[in-house]
């Protein structure tokens, strides 16, 4: 497998005021295509700032950070943008879904930023992504008019137009219930199986155990790694999980 | 991003919130249709003050005895007997930029016929009135020259005082009326006329050769007033001076002496009421150019209160791709969508706004040519200046930040 996300020594400083906060202290971590990896740990402990890094939306204090054989660190705060678009995907715990937008006007707008896809091209991408994540039926809906699992489903959607390398997700089962958590990462692990690599933060075991591999942070570093023996496949969970009746 | 794609953007995101959108309009709407109906209005009081004075005859120079006095105490003008007879032919075979020539004398009192009574103004003139003052006869015919040697008793009517005396619609000619006792053939009716600038009946009269009304009725041998008419528009200064010249040969006066008489040209009349308008359509323009900076102003605190507002989704543009000149460059969009917007639905209302004043309240409005264009492009600016700080403000955010703001 070819090496996706390379890091090493990883650091990052956040300066408040006098006192400096040692986010990230030194963290090393390989992901290859077609991973699908949980970071676990306790709040605090730095993984929102380590997705936040993998993502290109913040800038390490020290170390490389080396992503799709790119050295991340020498691009300007333009260029990360462009990086971004082209090559990432971002999916988040509260959907950041543009609110009385239509869920396929929403999946379109990552390509509204990117002027070489044209008009015709975004559309029939998008109605591609709506089709991955099962809501083709639904394109036309607003937010409001979508149940919470419904919303991040259409923001997956938003997160795949572009084809990205890599989708993060930090913590985007954290508003759901555990039934709907599941079809969350059922849906994850169907894009991975389809060659999809994924990275993303969750507090829940359970969750955790969908992934192929865990990484757990401590004090903002990396306390130890292991691959899923005992993987839960969402699917098969969904199964035993009855759907909630009103009593 | 394509200006296609900003566009799309930028629109997509006003039309989600449509009240706000047209509330932060309203302003703009509201300071551009008053400018335009403001400057409508002052212009087309100009023109009509123009016209009217124009109406009283345009190449009109008159001369009344009387020195102006500047800054003391004017002389009661019509007690002065400087004015006589021969300064009248004397300007008519003088002045080669004199057209014509009446003497003017005046009186007032009750004109009397059976026994309907009205109070008018007796005015003594000579054939050359009706030329002079721009006014015609509707029946009858004006008095001869022949009448005016003689002395006649003949007159012409006012519209106003036929109305007065024998009721709308009434022939009064051949009738015999009497203004202070005096008994008048009427002879002719003047065309109506309506209202002068300063709101006098200008129909509210008697006409009679001068002569008549000096002997008869106010027993004097000077004149009032002298009216002539230049002979175009463009002259009426140098008839002035012509006058001048010739008035003061006529009374002797040294060059040391000052003039004994006044003269007063129509144009410069109208050039007084015309800087007087100007001055009305300047403070109009600014009150209205003031409530369009209001309007600006409300703009740019809308888009302060929407940016904060938005800052996730701010945040979520940025982590998505949005560069920072892409998010300036929507707000910016956003901001000159709404001042243009509004603009042009100003301009409309403006518009309409004049035709319903101008013909409710019967005053003549006028669009000036070039005010659209330049509310346009104000509005343009206005969109440009006020949204550039809150655009600045939204594309320096950290998307972090940004996407972690409550
Ligand atoms: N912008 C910031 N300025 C200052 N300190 C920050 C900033 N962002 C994060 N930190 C600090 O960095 C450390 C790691 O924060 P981070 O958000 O990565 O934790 P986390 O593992 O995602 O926690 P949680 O599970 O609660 O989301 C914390 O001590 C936090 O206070
Ligand atoms: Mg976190």
């Amino acid at each position: 497998m070819n090496t996706l996300i390379e890091i090493k020594k990883l650091k990052k400083d956040y300066y408040v005021g006098e006192v400096t906060v040692h986010a990230l202290r030194g963290v090393d971590m390989l992901v290859s295509e077609g991973e699908f990896v949980a970071i676990m740990g306790a709040s605090g402990s730095g993984k929102s700032t380590m997705l936040n890094i993998l993502g290109c939306l913040d800038k390490p204090t020290d170390g490389a950070y080396i992503l799709d054989g790119m050295n991340i660190s020498d691009l300007s705060r333009n260029q990360l943008a462009s990086y971004r678009n082209r090559k990432l995907g971002f999916v988040f715990q509260s959907y950041n879904l543009l609110p009385r937008t239509s869920a396929l006007d929403n999946v379109e707008l990552p390509l509204l930023y990117n002027s070489s896809v044209s008009a015709k091209e975004r559309r029939e991408r998008a109605l591609h992504s709506l089709e991955l994540v099962g809501l083709l039926d639904r394109m036309h809906h607003k937010p409001n008019q979508l149940s919470g699992g419904q919303q991040q489903r259409v923001a997956i959607a938003r997160s795949l137009i572009n084809d990205p390398v890599v989708i993060l997700a930090d913590e985007a089962t954290g508003n759901l219930d555990t039934r709907t958590s599941f079809e969350i990462m059922a849906l994850f692990q169907d894009l991975n199986d389809k060659g999809k690599t994924v990275v993303f933060v969750t507090h829940e075991a359970d969750i955790a155990k969908c992934a192929k591999r865990n990484i757990i942070f401590k004090d903002g570093m990396i306390l130890r790694e292991n691959i899923v023996s005992d993987r839960i496949l969402a699917n098969e969970m969904l199964a035993t999980i009855p759907v909630e009746v009103d009593i | 991003m394509s200006i296609k794609n900003l566009l799309k953007i930028a629109l997509a995101a006003l039309l989600r919130n449509k009240m706000r959108a047209f509330l932060t309009m309203l302003g703009i709407i509201i300071g551009v249709a008053s400018v335009i109906a403001m400057l409508g209005i002052g212009q087309g009081s100009k023109m009509s003050i123009q016209q009217q004075i124009a109406g009283m005859g345009l190449n009109l120079v008159s001369v009344v005895p009387g020195s102006q006095q500047r800054g003391g105490v004017q002389f009661g003008a019509s007690t002065m007997q400087s004015l006589k007879e021969n300064d009248v032919n004397a300007i008519l075979s003088d002045c080669p930029s004199v057209l014509a020539v009446t003497p003017e004398v005046r009186g007032s009192g009750q004109v009397v016929f059976g026994s309907a009574n009205w109070p008018t103004s007796l005015y003594g003139e000579n054939e050359s009135y009706l030329q002079i003052r721009e006014r015609s006869v509707q029946s009858g015919r004006m008095f001869t020259d022949r009448e005016i040697t003689s002395a006649s008793k003949v007159c012409l009517l006012g519209a106003t005082v036929v109305k007065n005396l024998f009721g709308a619609g009434a022939d009064p000619v051949g009738s015999i009326i009497r203004f202070k006792k005096v008994p008048f053939l009427v002879i002719g009716v003047l065309s109506p006329k309506g209202l002068n600038t300063f709101g006098q009946d200008q129909d509210d009269l008697l006409l009679a050769p001068y002569t008549t009304v000096q002997k008869r009725v106010l027993a004097i041998t000077y004149i009032q007033g002298i009216f002539t008419s230049a002979i175009d528009s463009k002259s009426t200064d140098i008839a002035a001076k012509q006058i001048e010249e010739t008035v003061r040969r006529q009374h002797k006066l040294k060059a040391t002496d000052q003039d004994d008489f006044s003269i007063r040209n129509q144009t410069e009349l109208l050039s007084t009421f015309s800087s007087v308008s100007d001055i009305l359509t300047v403070l109009l323009g600014v009150i209205a150019g003031i409530s369009l900076l209001v309007g600006g102003i409300g703009i740019m605190n809308i888009m302060y209160v929407s940016v904060t507002e938005r800052t996730r989704e701010i945040g979520l543009r940025m982590a998505i791709g949005g560069k920072g000149i892409d998010i300036l460059l929507q707000f910016l969009t956003e901001s000159i969508l709404l001042s243009v917007t509004g603009g042009i639905i100003g301009i409309i209302l403006g518009i309409v706004a004049s035709k319903i004043i101008g013909s409710v309240m019967a005053w003549p409005v006028i669009i000036l040519p070039g005010s659209e264009i330049l509310s346009f492009a104000v509005c343009t600016v206005i969109g440009v200046f006020f949204g550039w700080y809150p655009a600045r403000k939204a594309s320096s955010l950290d998307p972090i930040d940004a996407l972690r703001y409550e």
